[in-house]
């Protein structure tokens, strides 16, 4: 035990003297919660649209009205023909037009029925979308204050609430997916580097040849970065609670719990990756194309698993980081406990301990 | 005089698949005796070596070291023998202190004779002025010296040396080799290999070994007498080109 903790004292040595691996270990958290929180974002907020209104009634005026006053757009001109349409959205500043039909409100009173085109910059497919979302909405609201007075006999009105994220602020979906993306970068990533590190200074021949048993210099190796992943863990959980206001409804047990299981299994591929590499290089290049690209484009924590192809959502199944999201959105978002999430954390489990002895496996194999 | 062989390999071979490394060596070596072990790159000194202090498993054949057998005794051989390596062996991004109370600590010597030890270092090379300093600021030279005395912390009885003059200045070399004499009068065992012929002559014996056989086996004074020649470099290139 003794020398045990000798060892673990040395590995703290080694990182806390190397500025870099110190600057990803805890630089990087934050940086990525201030970036996907802050920067990057679903939401749409003062987009600049541009308006054709061929009628110019009282109707007509009073939807613009309320458009204008709305934080989503911002009407930045008005056009007279649709010749002009396609010079304003090459230009690139405007996201949007609206075309109000001719003798709209006539057409409205008359036949209960007037037409507005909503075109949309589609060069970003997202934003489009959700451009033509808000506007659809604007307008229907602005039908359904019209119409109270007025009784109509059958109609259907949807009315559709947003659940668990009832602001649909973005940093919500971000947090559990940059949670992820970090836990798996320092654990996995940063222990496959410190033991290729010790190969290729010849250290690692040393440790072996020392009475110190092959497993006590992995476990001192992974011991550290379990440690270290757990403070991560806790720092951007705290980050975003108090800066982005992020509820956290289920048990924080649990969430922690979960969050080292997760831990546990990225530590094991890290001594996967470090078995089967030489060099820091190698082992850098391995973790960032073989973990990181799966989890940022494959886990679910970007694009959606429902709308992959067939095969990219087999493969999505076999990555750890997409049932870990499962749980994490599971626990911060809809407060649910265990009873709901076992599956995913039986998955968990399982391919931790599959891990574990694959790289047990490997590890002695090299050895030999 | 058979108490006195703290190694013994017998018909020790290592294969990799077809490959034959190591092919059934014969050897023994004497407590404190300084022996050379030399070769070509590729003749399989390393692998022999690395059979010997318990990081590869032998594919057939026997050998003990220091009275341990290296297929059902690993472990207590690891206890027993100090090894540095071509690669400088230590950590760089720790101090002169803190490496020695590392290698120190792995080899299960109390915090008490590591002080002492470290005590005692520090007297011997003079590291006064450096035991604070990180071991990666000092020049190859202080390095090597510093593994070579780090290796012998926990008193092994054999210290197995792995081309460990590789790229230091001649200088630098002598100096390491009086503390190899050194430590082989206070009747630690020293197994070196090396690349360097005029080395081998300051070993009390040496073996050569060529692909994966060893082709000669003896004192230096005698080797070059069987021969016919005047260097041991001469004896390498003879035995070396068949």
């Amino acid at each position: 035990m003794k020398r045990f903790i000798g060892f673990l004292k040395k590995e703290f040595y080694h990182i806390f003297r190397d500025k870099r691996s110190l600057f990803i270990l805890f630089g990087m958290p934050v940086a990525q919660i201030m970036l996907f929180g802050f920067a990057i974002t679903n939401e749409i907020n003062n987009v600049n649209i541009a308006i054709l209104d061929k009628s110019e009634d009282v109707t007509t005026k009073e939807i613009i009205n309320k458009i204008s006053s709305s934080t989503y757009f911002t009407i930045e001109q008005f056009i007279i023909n649709e010749a002009e349409i396609e010079t304003i959205f090459k230009k690139g500043k405007i996201k949007a037009v609206l075309i109000f039909e001719k003798d709209f409100s006539k057409n409205l009173i008359k036949e209960n029925n007037a037409s507005v085109q909503i075109i949309t910059d589609a060069t970003d497919p997202n934003t489009a979308s959700t451009i033509s979302n808000y506007a659809n909405s604007m307008l229907q609201k602005y039908q359904q204050e019209v119409n109270k007075s007025i009784e109509i006999p059958y109609q259907i009105i949807p009315k559709s609430r947003m659940i668990f994220n009832q602001e649909l602020k973005s940093v919500f979906m971000f947090v559990p997916g940059v949670m992820t993306i970090i836990l798996m970068l320092v654990s996995a990533m940063m222990t496959s580097i410190s033991i290729t590190r010790e190969k290729e200074l010849g250290t690692m021949e040393i440790l072996l040849v020392s009475p110190l048993k092959p497993f006590q210099v992995i476990i001192g190796k992974v011991v550290p970065y379990i440690f270290l992943s757990i403070i991560n863990a806790i720092v951007i959980v705290l980050l975003s609670i108090f800066i982005f206001e992020m509820p956290v409804q289920g048990s924080l047990l649990l969430l922690g719990v979960e969050s080292v299981i997760f831990i546990v299994n990225a530590l094991s591929l890290g001594i996967l990756i470090s078995t089967i590499s030489a060099t820091q290089q190698t082992a850098m290049m391995v973790s960032l194309m073989g973990l990181m690209l799966p989890v940022i484009l494959l886990s679910g924590f970007i694009f959606p698993i429902n709308s992959m192809p067939e095969i990219l959502q087999v493969i999505s199944n076999v990555i750890p980081a997409t049932w870990y999201i499962i749980i994490l959105k599971g626990i911060m978002l809809k407060g649910v406990g265990l009873a709901i999430i076992w599956k995913e954390t039986l998955i968990l489990v399982a391919m931790t301990l599959f891990f574990i002895a694959l790289s047990i496996k490997k590890y002695k194999i090299r050895l030999e | 005089m058979k108490n006195n062989n703290v190694i013994k390999a017998e018909k020790l071979t290592k294969k990799f698949g077809d490959f034959t490394a190591v092919n059934a060596i014969i050897f023994e070596v004497k407590k404190g005796e300084i022996f050379g072990f030399l070769g070509a790159n590729g003749a399989g000194k390393t692998t022999a070596m690395k059979m010997l202090i318990g990081i590869s498993i032998p594919t057939s054949g026997k050998a003990k070291v220091a009275g341990y057998d290296v297929f059902t005794d690993p472990e207590n051989i690891k206890k027993n023998i100090g090894y540095m390596s071509q690669k400088f062996s230590l950590y760089d991004d720790l101090t002169v202190k803190e490496n020695i109370t590392f290698f120190g600590g792995i080899y299960g010597l109390s915090r008490k004779e590591i002080k002492a030890k470290r005590c005692q270092l520090v007297e011997e090379l003079g590291l006064e002025e450096i035991v604070n300093e990180l071991v990666g600021s000092l020049p190859l030279g202080w390095k090597q010296k510093l593994a070579f005395s780090v290796a012998l912390l926990h008193e092994p009885k054999i210290i197995f040396l792995d081309e460990p003059t590789g790229g230091v200045d001649p200088i630098t070399r002598r100096q390491f080799w009086e503390m190899i004499y050194k430590t082989a009068n206070n009747g630690t065992t020293v197994f070196v290999t090396t690349h360097y012929m005029d080395e081998a002559e300051y070993c009390d014996r040496v073996s050569i070994m060529v692909d994966g056989r060893i082709e000669a086996l003896d004192t230096p004074k005698k080797l070059k007498e069987q021969f016919n020649v005047n260097s041991m470099n001469d004896v390498f290139l003879k035995l070396a080109r068949g």
